[in-house]
């Protein structure tokens, strides 16, 4: 009877390497359904790794080189102070307009989570629909309302609020204006689905224990949410870093971004061993961001992933 | 080792709430002792949340009137209300501690650290978890959330506990052995205890006194022993305990199932004309052709054996077809009669129980 394996009751501790009836074959097709499994993923692996892993390889390539081989002469190139003033700039546009994106963002995306499903259905329509529409579209129409003679001066002057036109556009602040709007639904769409995931359940608690709604509020809302701000931050952050059409048609040449620099190296100069410099400076910046907000704020969080 | 707690009554007077033009409750009074424990028994939708959360302040009732002892607190906003509550799901906060959601209603009150930290100590203890409070929430089990829950509920000693089916998340076992720590737990701490649940078993295991509701009013009102052997009408007899029922007619004081007159410790409490005999399996007693004199006595036929570990089930069919079940302790010797058996059962007098059907 003991000699058999498996044929003696309450066996539960067997070890995982024993040999038992159908054993190897079931082990070959667990082993075959991964491999199937992988299978599935090769086709997108392989096009993420021609797509994407190839070029950043490639730009790296020719940021180290020129005509004469080897060099480190891009690089010393951007330590100029027009690229510095450019990179510093560059971020302060981003950090100004994440913050409004921010302020904005986050009551909006308050009011939308709490509102009735058809209603919040309505204002996501709001928010997601200048996505929809061409970003040119977008910044000449702020371009019609904001220059010298635009709607917003004309009304302004109307009214008797302002003796001359204010300068609002071919600046900072029309730069500012138009990312903003381009931004807030990368902020608006995250806090949401951060939002719409807190139990109202928590609020109740928070009251029942004796929390005011703005201490409950800040106490426990805003930390329960802080997934979806973070992924906000991240990705109107990076964009902001990398763009180039709103600044290009708002700043009036008076704004100039990292981007607009590859642009100009590339387009005037040919010199594709600065831009791609630029490139690698504006990845690795990008990487440290993500670096330090992961460290502070979470991994896991980051991504949305719990 | 004891927190002490004072507790307050509560007193619902004529409260209504209505969504649309359902009641979810109907005019509701209710006066609940000080250091109680209540349970609002009913089937889902039955109102007896709805009366949980206008305890608690989340829903505002359309009128009524709600006092904790002799302040009324109907117009007072949840937070200032001063109460204790477990969550159906715990409402752990899950960016805190276990340590930190105890402290949290402490540190609101402006408590200070070191009496914080004695406090929350002891608590964990008193729900032995001593020694879990540096865990996150979700490396928590079930049981032990529901712990932390009920901790959090009480460490600020609240006068009044309410508790939203607390305990219908956990597996049976758990839910047992958890009941019965709640009960304790009140029994130590003696606050004013109102539970809501639609199960009729952990109701009768654990109140003191239990308000059955349906359709937003309340049914009955009693304690577990007497809802159990002494049902108000259908309703209570069906939804509290396993029934089978047989229609009667009541003429003069005297049930009669079909020609026969059913023999009756008092008299049925109602003097409707249709009414119902209410067969509780386990009152039931399989008897000898010969005995029964003093019984009321049921001819059948065997249907169909269920075996269920400490008891058994079978099914019998009256004469007339009317389906009813007996339950029998269950042992080694117990064998499953064949279906189609003769069989006689036997309910003594003082286990008969005549209703009314349901009011409407």
């Amino acid at each position: 009877m003991a000699a058999g394996v498996g044929s003696t009751i309450g066996t539960d501790n067997l070890a995982p390497h024993q040999v038992g009836r159908n054993a190897a074959a079931l082990r070959a097709q667990e082993r075959a359904e991964q491999w199937m499994l992988g299978g599935l993923a090769l086709p997108g692996l392989l096009l993420i790794g021609i797509v994407a892993l190839a070029p950043i390889v490639w730009l790296f390539w020719l940021s180290f080189r020129d005509a004469d081989g080897m060099t480190l002469a891009h690089y010393a190139r951007l330590l100029h102070p027009s690229y510095v003033i450019t990179l510093a700039s560059t971020f302060e546009l981003s950090f100004l307009v994440t913050s409004i994106c921010i302020l904005l963002g986050y009551p909006l995306a308050y009011v939308i989570a709490q509102a009735r499903p058809r209603i919040a259905a309505v204002l996501l329509l709001l928010v997601l629909f200048p996505i929809w529409t061409s970003l040119l579209v977008r910044c000449y129409a702020w371009l019609v309302l904001l220059q010298r003679r635009g709607l917003i001066n004309t009304w302004l002057s109307e009214l008797g609020l302002i003796d001359g036109p204010l300068q609002l556009v071919h600046n900072f602040t029309g730069t500012t204006i138009g990312m903003v709007h381009i931004m807030l639904p990368f902020m608006v769409l995250p806090l949401y689905a951060s939002m719409r995931a807190i139990n109202p359940d928590y609020m109740r608690a928070a009251a029942n224990l004796g929390a005011s709604p703005a201490k409950a509020f800040w106490q426990i809302y805003v930390p329960l949410s802080r997934p979806g701000l973070a992924a906000g931050i991240v990705i109107v952050f990076v964009l902001c870093l990398g763009f180039y059409v709103t600044p290009a048609l708002l700043g009036g040449g008076r704004v100039m971004m990292w981007s607009m620099q590859i642009e100009r190296n590339v387009s005037y100069y040919g010199d594709w061993g600065a831009a791609s410099a630029l490139g690698v400076v504006l990845l690795v910046l990008t990487l440290g961001i993500l670096w330090l907000l992961a460290r502070v704020i979470g991994f896991d969080k980051l991504t949305g992933a719990r | 080792m004891t927190i002490t707690t004072i507790s307050l009554p509560i007193s619902i007077r004529d409260v209504t709430k209505t969504y649309g033009r359902t009641a979810a409750l109907d005019n509701v009074s209710l006066e609940i002792a000080s250091g109680e424990f209540i349970t609002l028994l009913g089937p889902s939708g039955s109102g007896k949340t709805t009366l949980l959360m206008v305890l608690a302040g989340f829903i505002r009732p359309d009128s009524g009137e709600i006092r904790f002892g002799n302040r009324e607190v109907t117009l007072i906003p949840p937070h200032k209300r001063d109460i204790g509550m477990v969550f159906q799901n715990y409402a752990l906060f899950p960016h805190m501690t276990v340590a930190g959601n105890l402290a949290y209603p402490l540190k609101l009150r402006g408590v200070d650290r070191a009496a914080v930290e004695a406090r929350v100590a002891r608590a964990l203890d008193m729900v032995q978890l001593a020694g879990l409070g540096e865990r996150q929430v979700d490396q928590l089990s079930g049981g032990q959330r529901q712990r932390v829950a009920l901790a959090r509920a009480i460490i600020f000693e609240p006068r009044i506990l309410l508790m939203d089916e607390p305990l219908s998340a956990l597996d049976k076992k758990l839910r047992e052995q958890m009941q019965i720590e709640v009960r304790h737990l009140h029994q130590r701490l003696g606050m004013t205890t109102v539970y809501v649940t639609h199960d009729q078993r952990e109701a009768l295991t654990m109140s003191d006194r239990i308000a059955v509701i349906n359709h937003g009013r309340f049914r009955q009102i009693d304690k577990p022993q007497d809802l159990y052997e002494r049902p108000n009408n259908r309703f209570i007899a069906e939804f509290v305990g396993e029934s089978h029922f047989l229609p009667v007619e009541v003429r003069g004081g005297v049930a009669y199932f079909g020609e026969r007159a059913i023999r009756l410790a008092e008299p049925p409490r109602h003097t409707a004309f249709a009414q119902f005999l209410v067969l509780r399996p386990e009152k039931l007693k399989v008897i000898d052709a010969a005995d029964g004199a003093e019984l009321n006595v049921f001819p059948g036929q065997v249907k169909e054996f269920v075996y269920q570990g400490e008891s058994s089930l079978l099914y019998v069919s009256l004469a007339d077809g009317q389906p009813i079940a007996i339950r029998q302790p269950a042992g080694s010797a117990q064998r499953a009669p064949p279906p189609g058996a003769p069989i006689r059962l036997g309910l003594a007098p003082a286990d008969t129980i005549i209703v009314p059907p349901e009011e409407t």
